[in-house]
């Protein structure tokens, strides 16, 4: 029974859904609204869980000094200030008193905007100087493929900046690096990508109805 | 060559130099010329073409690390709506998203001499991606019952005109993941033909152009030129613009190290072959 009554939900909340987008009926349409809603109800939920799991299991590396323990309790400090005045009860804004500020000028809007921000911001703009570094390491002429690869490369990384229009400024306008890489971005890449989404489009509605109807478990865990 | 080994670049020269051709550009502005690409353009026509007065939609689904790209785009368009007199109702599908929109808003909101609640309202944050998305279809105020700052949308007079897409002249999604510009087209477009504009990172804009071509996107701006291809058109250049000259010489300087490493990999190769060759004939003899 743990695993039967799991597929029966499964299988009714997933038929329901397929019926509620080929039936226009109103009161479809507004069972359809209240599932869509535990929907949400259910992924919040799992938001609170992801907190539990991340609590525990820093705790547990703090407790046993595990190698890394340092970060783990920075982690759950910064995760505890930024609860504490996101839920300030002194500056309410809302009706309900618990919510705290999160206005322009509140102390966790300015802790976001002035820690958060830079700090994200600086972690993604590390990836210009690994690409620099990779492309000079990696980027070879190979093989035929590598060097068309590598040459569409060249001509988008060029012709995506203003750079590569001055660059081919006296040109014809189809020899001009902006045309070419328009040219790139139009054709061969439109016409990957759309295999590639008509390929994943009909993966997820196989994937779909094998989870409707049960072949497909491995979400409940463990069986295969 | 014996004295300087190609292949034994030290990763701290690429690191400096790449940080010396970002930092100067912005330091000493170029002001390389720009033209603007057909996605953009389309966009800023989509945008042109809803009557004054009408609701807009601002999808924000983007997080701080993707801001220098995204931002500029979501601050050029509320400029824009806001400019043309049109009303905006942001929402999203990502927890960071919200005071980074907030961000944007206010001092727009300040320079337009806009209300809140009246011309534009902040509903925050749902969880739930997709599913919040089908549920905004059905009813966008019982999806988001309250704002971002927790008042009951019922209060709002603007929400007051809002029950589903139906009411939403334009959708701008500014996305840099899931769920973004891809489940919006899927879900929302798709199903409820909402006309629908994006706006995403660089390295994430290739896969949507089929949806441009076939009319599911009324527009794209892809990455920072796109971002400064619209400042140019809203006529208010800004830190995308800014941005594109330090973009231009990191981009020609990744272009020569890809030459350079080739260099030293074909010189390498043909050195390999002269060793193995002389070790042949060695045999040889």
């Amino acid at each position: 029974m743990r695993r039967e009554i799991p597929l029966a939900i499964t299988f009714l909340a997933g038929m329901f859904m397929l019926v509620d987008f080929f039936v226009p009926h109103h009161r479809v349409s507004a069972a359809g609204e209240e599932l869509k809603q535990w929907g949400t109800i259910v992924i919040a939920a799992s938001i609170l869980l992801g907190i539990g799991n991340l609590i525990r299991v820093h705790s547990k590396k703090i407790a046993r000094r595990q190698s890394g323990w340092g970060f783990s309790l920075v982690c759950l400090s910064v995760m505890a200030v930024m609860l504490w005045f996101g839920m300030w009860p002194g500056a309410k804004l809302g009706p309900n008193p618990l919510v705290g500020s999160i206005a322009q000028g509140s102390y966790f809007n300015w802790m976001y905007l002035n820690m958060d921000v830079p700090l994200q911001g600086t972690m993604f703009s590390l990836l210009a100087f690994f690409i620099a570094s990779a492309a000079y390491r990696a980027f070879r002429l190979r093989s035929p493929e590598a060097s068309l690869l590598l040459i569409s490369a060249i001509v988008v990384m060029l012709g995506r900046v203003p750079l590569g229009q001055l660059l081919t400024k006296g040109l014809p306008e189809k020899a001009t690096l902006p045309w070419l890489t328009e040219a790139i971005m139009t054709y061969p890449n439109m016409a990957a990508f759309r295999g590639i989404l008509m390929g994943a489009a009909l993966g997820v509605m196989a994937m779909g109805l094998r989870i409707i109807l049960g072949i497909e478990r491995s979400y409940l865990g463990g069986e295969k | 060559m014996a004295g300087f080994d190609l292949r034994q670049i030290d990763r701290r020269v690429i690191f400096t130099l790449i940080f010396v051709v970002v930092a100067w550009p912005l330091l000493r502005p170029m002001r390389l010329p720009m033209d603007v690409t057909p996605p953009v353009q389309r966009l800023y026509e989509a945008v042109e073409a809803v009557p004054p007065g009408s609701i807009v939609m601002l999808a924000g689904d983007y997080s701080p690390d993707t801001m220098p790209e995204l931002q500029p785009m979501v601050i050029s368009f509320v400029r824009h709506a806001f400019r043309r007199d049109l009303k905006i109702v942001t929402t999203s599908l990502w927890a960071n998203s919200p005071p980074l929109i907030e961000d944007a808003l206010a001092p727009l909101a300040a320079e337009f001499g806009k209300t809140y609640g009246v011309d534009f309202v902040n509903l925050g944050y749902m969880a739930g991606g997709t599913v919040t998305l089908l549920g905004m279809g059905a009813s966008i105020p019982n999806t988001f019952p309250q704002d971002y700052y927790g008042t009951p949308v019922a209060g709002l007079p603007l929400m007051r005109e809002v029950t589903n897409f139906d009411d939403i002249a334009l959708v701008m999604n500014v996305s840099s993941g899931t769920p973004g510009t891809r489940e919006w087209v899927q879900q929302v477009q798709g199903r409820y033909r909402v006309r629908l504009a994006s706006g995403t990172t660089a390295v994430a804009a290739p896969p949507f152009y089929p949806y441009v071509q076939s009319g599911q996107l009324v527009g794209l701006l892809g990455g920072l030129k796109g971002a400064a291809e619209y400042e140019m058109l809203v006529d208010a250049p800004g830190d995308a613009v800014r941005g594109m000259d330090a973009q231009s010489i990191v981009h020609a300087l990744i272009v020569f190290f890809i030459l350079l490493g080739n260099v030293a990999y074909f010189a390498e190769r043909r050195a390999q072959r002269a060793r193995g060759g002389a070790a042949q004939r060695e045999v040889t003899a």
